[in-house]
């Protein structure tokens, strides 16, 4: 297996409503930001993960390309899906050997609509989504099959809002829970809306020592699915959570931090479990996705904070992870060394 | 670079539409459950392990083998394992009043179906609830073939109202004649000399006849007392105040009304008078007394 790392990310001030930035325009300062940090001014692979159902376009990930300069032609790939399984792809694009530096990013403007709406589209199509069950609603019927006491639902939502205070990308969200929504979710269980993009450069072998003091190797990488209908599943785990990160080897040495992409309070609790992550285990400095939430951006900003403690050398081992599908139904673990 | 705000006149609406809907097939498994749908049957199909899944997929979620040919009726009763109660339901919901999502095992199956319970509050609707669906009138093959599903009735209420035909006793005809012209009429027993109010015939003491007539004053002394936060056609205003008056003289104690007083002063000890309709509104009736009011005088130490 060859070597790859982070070794560097950028992420918007993200915005709660829409500034009038074209997706192109959003994207640009981060890519010029991890181009700066990387002294590199082309790659090997790029690689990035939006969702077209944000903006209501066909092909605006195409459009989004005017921020890297496409000329002359560049290798070239894109998931319909957050930007931490674009990092996946540029991994596995690395293995192969014949180029060393890969951009990732991921961006989504989730202000343009009503993510409810649009988040019902996801699903299936025969069962699902014709009763109009839309992303709150499922998130709360988990949390109702978790059962889990208001006090701890609390607890994650106040952290992740102070911690978000604190962490100048992410919003000043108000220390209160809020009206009940869909109950048993409050407002601040709720990853709020927010627009904004992520950039990750990961280099292979000697480079990235080369470009940075402290590279965040990935050692190791894996993501697992279930089953998408809700009632299939055991809705209180996350099986493919937890099979994803045995096989990342999180538990192989202790875990300094980790960020995961939890949109609901409850998911958190569920994930901290599923990773085994022990007590001592900074779950979500930055404020996580209930602190913003740049949806297609959530997960690569997941994996690009865990790997920013590494390059600043304030941690040694952190876990990023990603999600996607409703109620934690795809899940991808990334183990970071420093 | 644009700087925020952004120009209104540069903001414009969009929207991303199928016309006509977005046509679908729906391959043997869920064509076949959606087809019986259609016939009001709830359908589950068996995986090669014997697990039924409803709704019905492909392939066992388990192991990803394709499941078997085999079919089996389910419900269309079912329980409740999880719920989500929406307050402010949303124009693509299948109800417009508040209602939950449920996940829903329906008799027989292995797996549960999500679906939305019309329940009234979510207090109805514990985990464990027993559910049944409710038709749509016309039905098409479409998941929205069961409009919603409700709790099954584990109550019901019953109205109950039986008229009778009462006729005052002579005791009671004598004490409400006092009542008429402003006097309580008790009585005293000549063996064990207890005086009680109202008028009676015998003593419920010692079971002896009674004929002395005694006229008690329309003072007393509440004994004890009740708040009463439920209204009651007999009484004048909510919150009421029902108390137990020792009538100065009587051995037992009267129901009646106590106002001209908030009801968080009344206490027990407290000197109440009667208070009287005017003579010409009398009758034959409890209601000559108002109610009885404070008097003012000190308490009473019981
Ligand atoms: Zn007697």
């Amino acid at each position: 297996m060859r070597e790859v790392a982070v070794v560097a990310f950028a992420q918007t001030e993200h915005t709660a409503h829409d500034t009038g930035l074209s997706e192109p325009e959003l994207i640009a300062p981060v890519i010029r930001a991890v181009k700066e940090k990387s002294g590199l001014s082309t790659f090997g692979f790029t690689c990035s993960g939006s969702c077209d159902y944000l903006a209501g376009a066909p092909f605006s990930f195409v459009s989004a390309l005017d921020a890297l300069g496409a000329w002359p032609p560049i290798s070239e790939s894109h998931v319909e899906m957050d930007g931490a399984w674009a990092l996946y792809e540029a991994w596995v694009r690395l293995q192969h050997g014949d180029v060393d530096t890969a951009l990732v990013y991921g961006f989504g403007k989730s202000s343009l609509g009503d993510l409810r709406t649009i988040m019902t589209l996801q699903l299936d199509p025969y069962y699902l989504e014709p009763l109009g069950l839309d992303q709150l609603s499922f998130a709360a019927l988990q949390a109702g099959a978790l059962g889990a006491p208001r006090a701890a639902l609390d607890a994650v939502a106040r952290r992740s809002r102070e911690d978000g205070r604190a962490n100048p990308y992410a919003f000043d969200l108000p220390l209160e829970g809020g009206r009940s929504v869909v109950e048993p979710l409050k407002e601040w269980d709720i990853a709020p809306i927010t627009d904004g993009a992520a950039a990750v450069v990961l280099a292979a072998g000697d480079l990235a020592r080369e470009i940075t003091a402290n590279p965040a190797y990935i050692r190791g990488i894996a993501h697992r699915i279930e089953p998408h209908y809700l009632g299939m599943r055991d809705l209180t785990r996350s099986a493919s959570a937890a099979d994803a990160a045995r096989a990342a080897g999180v538990g192989k040495a202790p875990v300094d931090l980790a960020e995961l992409h939890a949109c609901f309070s409850h998911e958190e609790l569920i994930l901290r479990e599923a990773l085994e992550l022990p007590e001592d285990t900074v779950i979500n400095p930055s404020g996580g996705a209930l602190a913003a939430n740049p949806v297609m951006a959530t997960g690569l900003i997941r994996i690009g904070e865990a790997a920013q403690r590494i390059l600043d050398g304030a941690a040694r081992r952190t876990v990023g992870h990603a999600a996607s599908g409703p109620c934690l139904q795809h899940n991808l673990v990334t183990v970071l060394e420093a | 670079m644009p700087s925020d705000p952004v120009s209104k006149e540069l903001t414009a609406d969009h929207v991303l539409e199928f016309p006509g809907g977005y046509t679908r097939t729906t391959g043997p498994v869920i064509g076949r459950f959606l087809t019986e749908l259609r016939d009001g049957r709830l359908m589950g199909v068996r995986t090669t392990e014997g697990r039924t899944l409803v709704p019905p997929l492909e392939y066992d979620p388990a192991t990803g083998e394709p499941v078997t040919d085999e079919w089996v009726e389910v419900g269309p009763a079912g329980t409740v394992t999880a719920t989500a109660w929406v307050h402010e339901p949303r124009e693509s919901h299948p109800l417009d009043r508040p209602f939950a999502w449920a996940l829903i095992r329906l008799d027989g199956a292995d797996t549960a179906l999500v679906h939305a319970v019309d329940a009234g509050s979510p207090k109805a609707l514990p985990q464990g609830a027993r559910v049944r669906p409710v038709w749509r009138a016309e039905r098409s093959g479409h998941i929205t073939d069961i409009s919603h599903f409700v709790p099954e009735v584990t109550k019901i209420v019953s109205p109950v109202s039986t008229r009778y035909r009462l006729t005052a006793s002579p005791s009671l005809t004598r004490f409400l004649e006092g009542v008429r012209d402003g006097i309580f009429i008790g009585c005293r027993c000549a063996t064990c000399e207890k005086v009680y109010v109202p008028y009676r015939l015998s003593c419920p003491e010692c079971g002896n006849p009674i004929s002395e007539e005694v006229a008690l004053p329309d003072t007393g002394t509440v004994t004890t007392f009740a708040i009463n936060n439920l209204p009651d056609p007999r009484a004048p205003e909510v919150p009421f105040v029902s108390a137990y008056i020792l009538l100065d003289g009587a051995d037992i104690p009267l129901i009646a009304l106590v106002g001209g007083v908030p009801a968080h002063e009344v206490r027990q000890g407290m000197r109440v008078r009667a208070e009287w309709v005017p003579p010409e509104e009398r009758t034959l009736s409890m209601t000559n007394i108002r109610w009885f009011t404070p008097t003012g005088e000190p308490d009473v130490e019981l």
